[in-house]
């Protein structure tokens, strides 16, 4: 018998869209950022922390939430990567464009972290505690998801 | 009702970047053969089959049902779990309490990946919350490189002291003939010469992407005594669990999942001095500055004592506390496979099965499982019985 070819197939072109719901505080959040370019956490009346984005329940205090709390557009890095090697965007099916900065961002008036993109790839330049401000897309483009905030430039 | 539960055989395949030759039943079989064969038993042995993968690699949902050819689950009960990087802590975990519910038996544990067949990173993205968090997060590497980065900073830890832990498990994977880098040995300046991923983490201090299965049987007391003549008991095992958000974990308080779970199994398990109490550890170490900071998490040192403890040789084989035997995950990474990798080699250590990476007169071992959002399981195996 001759040597076998061993073979792979591929899953093709794959479109698979799916529709998620933000829930009720996560569309505050993005109609806050369209309407005055801020952000709007909230406050869990057993342990008093201000979670952004806003979300119904406090995982660690199991509790439900209300209190809207509207912050700033200013943050502080608290942990940062670039990221530098290739890979593909589910959410595209192509190649993210990197070199790109993955950011942990502490939002001025909140008490956890906020991950999104930090306009700044070169490690000579950022170092953790520095000061960001968000940079959002002109109101008329937004689109009620997360990339409505651009990035985060650094200020400091 | 309640059974002391021990493992009795334990299989693997041998762990390739590519098994062309194989699809994923047929992949999942060389390990549950195998794993048979170790405790002379046949397929019709088995009471139940837990089986565990990451959901998106391989884009099958129902593994469970589609793997029954492979796994040997025709017509048996069989469960699919799934829990990201713990996924193999978790079948061994739960196939431990359905044994010593007394409910079954003899139970087959499974684990498997097939990495090759998607984009990693893109089906680790997939884990994050797709409103908020899956537009920016890129996969474990950065995930880790944060927490890299803050341990450096909070303890004057460097990148050659990470570099130590990688070389180590390469250098152990030379005794692993199963081991995706069996025979590759490298060095520091290997590392730091690799090419840089994410700062501070270069290709050399990560795990590859490996296609491997691995499978356990865990027996209850009355049977594990007949099947094999040292089996390796489940003295404790413990289960801890962030949060769903990335930005909710505090990462100034450690490893606390690793923490948490490794008090509550010492506890359990009466281990108080890890260092002394233990002859050997196998632990889930994604990348090399794991084995710095989680080393201090699971005790075996003080919070930024890591890089002295892995430099003096201490984690070495023939040193203190034998780390990773096998070459740990930095030497083969199939992902739903590597938790149950690390029980299935601290099994094999208890047992005497180790062949070349046998430590000597192992009574007491630890493996631990890893998953994101920094999550930890934590299991001690022991030579007596409970």
């Amino acid at each position: 018998m001759s040597k076998t070819e061993l073979l792979a197939i591929t899953s093709g072109e794959l479109a698979m869209p799916y529709e998620w719901s933000i829930g009720k505080y996560g569309s505050r959040f993005f109609q806050e950022i369209r309407e005055y370019q801020r952000f709007l956490g909230i406050r869990c009346p057993k342990c008093k922390k201000v979670m952004v984005p806003p979300r119904r329940i406090c995982g660690p205090c199991f509790q439900k939430l209300d209190d809207l709390v509207v912050l700033s557009d200013t943050g502080t890095i608290m942990a940062f990567s670039v990221v530098n090697y290739p890979f593909i965007d589910p959410d595209t099916g192509t190649h993210r464009p990197i070199p790109y900065t993955y950011g942990y961002i502490n939002i001025d008036g909140s008490d956890n972290i906020f991950s999104h993109i930090i306009n700044e790839t070169d490690l000579d330049k950022i170092r953790v505690g520095m000061k960001v401000r968000a940079v959002f897309r002109q109101p008329e483009e937004m689109e009620g998801n997360i990339k409505d905030i651009k990035y985060f430039d650094i200020i400091t | 009702m309640a059974k002391r539960v021990a493992i009795v055989g334990a299989g693997q395949t041998h762990h390739k970047s590519h098994r062309l030759d194989v699809n994923g039943r047929e992949m999942i079989n060389e390990a549950v053969t195998r794993a048979l064969a170790d405790c002379e038993i046949a397929i019709m042995d088995i009471d139940a089959i837990i089986i565990g993968n990451m959901d998106h690699f391989e884009s099958i949902n129902y593994v469970d049902t589609w793997s029954v050819e492979g796994s040997g689950g025709v017509m048996k009960p069989i469960m699919k779990i799934t829990t990201g990087g713990t996924t193999g802590t978790s079948v061994a975990i739960a196939a431990y309490y359905h044994v010593a519910s007394g409910l079954f038996d003899r139970v087959l544990a499974i684990g498997w990946e097939k990495n090759s067949e998607s984009d990693t990173t893109a089906a680790i993205v997939t884990c994050s919350d797709p409103v908020w968090d899956r537009f920016s997060y890129s996969g474990a590497i950065p995930s880790l490189a944060t927490e890299a980065s803050a341990y450096m900073e909070q303890y004057g830890a460097t990148e050659e002291d990470a570099a130590r832990v990688a070389v180590r498990d390469r250098t152990h994977a030379l005794n692993n003939p199963y081991a995706q880098m069996y025979n590759r040995p490298i060095t520091i300046q290997d590392v730091m010469e690799s090419s840089m991923l994410a700062y501070p983490i270069k290709l050399l201090d990560v795990c590859p992407r490996t296609d491997g299965a691995c499978a356990v049987v865990f027996a209850a007391e009355g049977s594990a005594e007949k099947m094999t003549p040292r089996p390796a008991w489940i003295k404790s095992t413990a289960v801890r669990h962030t949060t769903t958000w990335f930005g909710d974990v505090d990462y100034d308080t450690g490893m606390l999942s690793l923490q948490r779970a490794a008090k509550e199994a010492y506890e359990k398990a009466g281990i108080n001095n890890p260092a002394e109490d233990f002859d050997v550890a196998e632990l889930y170490l994604p990348y090399s500055y794991a084995g710095l900071k989680w080393i201090e998490a699971l005790g075996f040192c003080g919070p930024g004592e890591g890089p002295a403890f892995v430099g003096e040789g201490n984690t070495d084989m023939g040193g203190k506390i034998p780390m990773n035997p096998s070459g740990g995950v930095i030497s083969t990474n199939c992902i739903g496979a590597t938790a149950l990798l690390r029980v299935a080699e601290a099994a094999l250590q208890i047992m005497g099965k180790g062949d070349k990476r046998q430590v000597p007169d192992v009574k007491t071992a630890l493996a631990t499982g890893f998953g994101g959002c920094w999550w930890s399981d934590v299991i001690v195996l022991t030579r007596d019985k409970p």
